[in-house]
């Protein structure tokens, strides 16, 4: 068992304020993904956890039990960084030898031949073992490092951006077989990044931050339908969402300077009474183009994507994107016409950025 | 053309060749004087114009290392015949001195090279080892008046020394610790160790601290990722900072001068003492030099490989 609680978590550095109040709470064997842009907190939070900063104020449970006092080593968790993460100087071998030697497992010849043997034939690096460090190529030394986290059967593992040093395709492979790993281990995965396809695709529950607070937690299919604010909203998503500001008037958005009007409908329309200056967001898939809509558009920008093509349409000074299938034939600066999924438009606050569902709830 | 740049191009190898073949005959030239000074019999080494060839010796080194009396008279045949060659060489050079007997009586050099060596080799370990432990000390962690501390250990080597050698020898003196080892050694240790905190401090901040977190988070405690991570990756700084240590320590030459005498007399100030009253015996002197030099050449020597890679580290390391 090792569920992860964050209580009221603050961290100072110097006048710096990483974190304020934050709240987690990580289920056993969840995997766990803290999504955020650079400077949000997510690398501190994790250090936190692994015992390597201490917490200005508030409390780290792991399975319960106050693990402030504790240090890195009595944590029983294992971190996977994304560089730097090799013993230099020693053998593919000795890098998942390392963890095992330490005074607090001191475990037998036997015992460590063993654990070494799993987790290479897991991570297929058997090949490896009896390599430098130095000669190994990223994939590889990403393998070794989750690899020497493996070899531990540590209670939770910590994972610092570990693909991000990876090249597209390599990081493509490595997520599902990190998510397949995680199912095999049953283990609890916290993994930061700032990349959402990775947070989308691996999370079972996602935590979304910025600037040192939690902005929402929740599925990945949660936090994509109903993202807390425009941040999110804009965060997660690509292509990314259209925000447009504008006016909301008898459940119909005038999106302004005044170049089109769509109906909105949905949980936010009908609950907002509240009329006036409001950001309309739609994602690019709930933006219909077909000839009988209702609003004219010129084609801005088209970009193929194989399987879909995604457009950005044209409205006076408005730009916003749609998907549309990849066999459609359109060029720049065509005419086309648009409508939305009214039911699929988000309504956030002007000023705040808040989503009025969730300011309802 | 091409033939043109690859005979331009041999020719610039050539005089780079020729370049350095003649700095080094600059650099080399003083160290071929004292070294065949230090192999010239006695009046060849005085001769001017310059002897270049002659017939090498030790003697000098006989003279450096043993001690003899001046004689009043000439030895009788039968103590003459009875003496080792070194010494009827020595007589025969032309001096009016002889060791009788068997017994080898050492001269004081050994005892004053050997002070040289303890000294130089625990104040460099000690300067050293401390230097590297706070260096690693300001690296890690956040320390308050980190640069004011900082600063103050770099501005120990802000006034020439000799500024402070009365007042030293004057505290040395009400401790006890003139012409002691351990005066010299705690002398030294302090000159070096700012100078061995600022180059590790320079070195270990090039470790990336990732290194030792894994190690932390693998269940190691910090004094063993320390000693199991940090210091063979800095060993390269470590070799460096040991040769420059032991160069300063060895060469020291005004307080050992000012601070010890006899028991603790090192070699830099004993080996002018050997001018003596008489005539300089700058054979003698030569070979008590050269013998001098060995040691830091031998050191920096077996350091080579760490020693470029450490004073070109920032450069090359990516």
């Amino acid at each position: 068992m090792a569920r992860i609680q964050l209580d009221n978590i603050s961290k100072v550095f110097g006048h710096h304020t990483a974190l304020e109040h934050l709240d987690l709470d990580v289920a056993d064997g969840e995997f766990f993904v803290l999504l955020g842009p650079t400077g949000a907190g997510k690398t501190t939070t994790l250090r936190l956890i692994a015992g390597l900063e201490k917490p200005t104020a508030g409390t780290i449970r792991i399975s319960g039990l106050d693990v402030n006092s504790w240090g890195p080593a009595e944590r029983d968790v294992a971190l996977v960084l994304q560089q730097y993460s090799l013993y230099p100087r020693l053998t593919v071998r000795e890098n998942l030898a390392f963890p095992l030697k330490s005074r607090i497992r001191n475990a037998s010849a036997d015992e460590i031949e063993t654990r070494i043997a799993y987790a290479a034939r897991t991570l297929r690096i058997e090949h490896l073992l009896d390599r430098k460090t130095d000669r190994l190529s990223g994939g590889e030394m990403q393998r070794v490092s989750i690899g020497r986290a493996i070899v531990r059967e540590p209670r939770v593992f910590l994972m610092d951006e570990p693909l991000s040093n990876l090249d597209a395709k390599l990081r493509e492979t490595m997520r599902s077989e990190l998510k397949d790993l995680q199912r095999r281990l049953g283990a609890t995965f916290i993994f930061v990044t700032h990349d959402q396809v990775e947070a989308m695709t691996m999370g079972d529950r996602m935590a979304v931050l910025n600037n040192g607070h939690v902005i929402q937690v929740g599925k990945p299919s949660e936090v994509y339908n109903n993202p807390r604010n425009t941040f999110v909203a804009s965060f997660v998503g690509s292509p990314a969402i259209n925000l447009l500001h504008g006016r909301l008037a008898n459940n119909r958005a005038v999106v302004t300077p005044l170049t089109f009007e769509l109906p909105v409908g949905g949980a936010g329309a009908s609950e907002g009474a509240k009329e006036g200056a409001m950001t309309f967001g739609i994602r690019p898939e709930d933006v219909e183009v077909a000839s009988g809509a209702p609003v004219e558009a010129r084609i801005h920008d088209v970009e193929n994507h194989g399987i879909e093509k995604i457009v950005t349409l044209r409205v006076g000074d408005n730009l916003l994107r749609a998907s549309i299938p990849a066999q459609t034939e359109v060029k720049v600066e065509d005419a086309v016409r648009f409508g939305w999924d009214p039911e699929k438009v988000m309504l956030f606050d002007a000023a705040t950025g808040v989503n009025l569902r969730h300011e309802a709830a | 053309m091409a033939a043109v740049s690859s005979r331009n191009q041999r020719f610039g190898r050539l005089v780079a060749i020729l370049a350095i073949i003649a700095v080094t005959l600059v650099f080399l030239s003083p160290i071929y004087w004292i070294a065949s000074t230090a192999f010239k019999p006695r009046n060849v080494a005085t001769s001017v114009p310059p002897t270049v060839l002659f017939q090498p010796e030790v003697t000098p080194f006989v003279k450096l290392f043993t001690k003899r009396v001046q004689l009043k008279q000439p030895p009788t045949p039968e103590v003459y015949a009875a003496a080792p060659w070194w010494e009827k060489a020595i007589y025969d050079g032309g001096e009016r001195i002889l060791k009788v007997g068997n017994d080898v009586q050492l001269s004081q050099y050994p005892n004053r090279f050997l002070n040289s060596l303890i000294v130089s080799v625990v104040s460099t370990i000690l300067a050293v080892g401390m230097g590297t432990i706070t260096a690693y000390g300001f690296s890690r962690f956040r320390i308050k008046g980190e640069a004011d501390l900082l600063f103050f250990i770099l501005s120990t080597r802000m006034l020439p020394p000799v500024v402070v050698a009365i007042p030293m020898f004057l505290m040395y003196r009400s401790f006890d610790l003139t012409d002691t080892h351990l005066g010299l050694i705690i002398l030294y240790t302090a000159f070096n160790l700012s100078f061995s905190v600022w180059l590790m401090k320079g070195f270990i901040d090039e470790i990336p601290k990732e290194y030792e977190e894994a190690a932390l988070v693998d269940g190691y405690t910090r004094m063993q990722a320390f000693f199991k991570i940090v210091l063979p990756e800095a060993a390269t700084g470590i070799a460096a900072t040991a040769v420059f240590c032991f160069i300063t320590a060895w060469n020291e030459y005004a307080f050992a001068l000012i601070m010890t005498n006899r028991r603790a007399q090192t070699a830099p100030p004993f080996i002018p003492s050997q001018i003596g009253s008489g005539l300089p015996e700058w054979t003698v002197i030569a070979a008590g030099t050269v013998l001098f030099l060995l040691p830091v050449a031998i050191f920096t020597f077996l350091l080579r490989n760490h020693l470029l890679r450490g004073v070109t580290f920032g450069a090359i390391r990516k």
